[in-house]
């Protein structure tokens, strides 16, 4: 598992890869939070290459959306495979976050 | 024919990634039914264990969690039991309620019952059987096959 950040036209864009758990979630959250309070308030978190992700990886990406929102800004999710997206449609976060087939779709207009 | 075998997971987080994939490597017949392991079974797992170590054994890292894993032709089996004083799963809020949705966590056994066809718990509550039924796309991949 490894995150990666990158910046793109204004937008922080963080890529995941391998496992989204409750072993590594953490990390994720801390990286985004970093971010955020550097001044960042635009975000994408990509899962084209993601595995699976459990309910915490679920409950970090509800957090980070949360305070994100608190200061202003959006997160946006894309790259869910048809896996990932039934994660998100059983546990009805599809309707909390703004998902996207491809990075390129997220960042368009954020 | 029917495979059984144990495993004691340390108790911590990061040796979950790993309990998991050796659970799944171990069944022979998962290749049939790779999208249900894929997502359903590797993800209840996960919250099985994670469940075990954070609220059963309350992180306690002399502690351990034993997974008891059986596998057959119709179905898959995992026991995953820990060494603290048990839970009441039914005590266990929707998290899909509106007033529940932003909650950051609250979301483990709503998705095993959810991902698999039966979760349940012992009377002490501190051991879940996790069953993933077989049968339903082992046929549906034979008829493919002899397509």
């Amino acid at each position: 598992m490894s995150f990666s950040v990158v910046k793109q036209d204004g937008v922080t864009v963080v890529d995941v890869e391998g496992q989204l758990i409750v072993g590594n979630r953490q990390e994720l959250k801390q990286k985004v939070l970093d971010e955020l309070e550097g001044g960042d308030r635009r975000f994408v978190i990509d899962f084209q290459q993601t595995g699976y992700i459990d309910s915490s990886g679920l409950g970090v990406l509800v957090s980070l959306s949360k305070k994100i929102r608190e200061q202003g800004g959006e997160l946006r999710l894309s790259g869910l495979n048809e896996d990932l997206r039934t994660l998100f449609e059983l546990t009805k976060l599809d309707t909390l976050f703004r998902i996207t087939h491809t990075k390129e779709e997220a960042l368009q207009g954020l | 024919m029917e495979s059984t075998f144990v495993l004691e997971v340390p108790n911590d987080l990061r040796a979950i990634e790993r309990a998991v994939d050796l659970v799944v490597g171990r069944c022979q017949t998962c290749e049939h039914h790779a999208s249900r392991f894929r997502l359903n079974f590797r993800v209840a797992l996960t919250e099985a264990l994670a469940n075990a170590m954070l609220y059963g054994n309350g992180a306690d890292p002399h502690k351990r969690v034993r997974v008891d894993v059986t596998v057959n032709e119709s179905e898959v089996l995992a026991r995953v039991t820990d060494q603290g004083a048990g839970f009441d799963p039914d005590a266990v809020e929707d998290p899909t309620t509106p007033e529940n949705l932003m909650r950051p966590g609250g979301r483990g056994l709503f998705l095993m019952r959810q991902l698999l066809d039966e979760v349940r718990y012992n009377d002490r509550g501190n051991s879940v059987t996790l069953v993933l039924r077989l049968e339903e796309e082992a046929a549906s991949f034979d008829e493919a096959a002899s397509a």
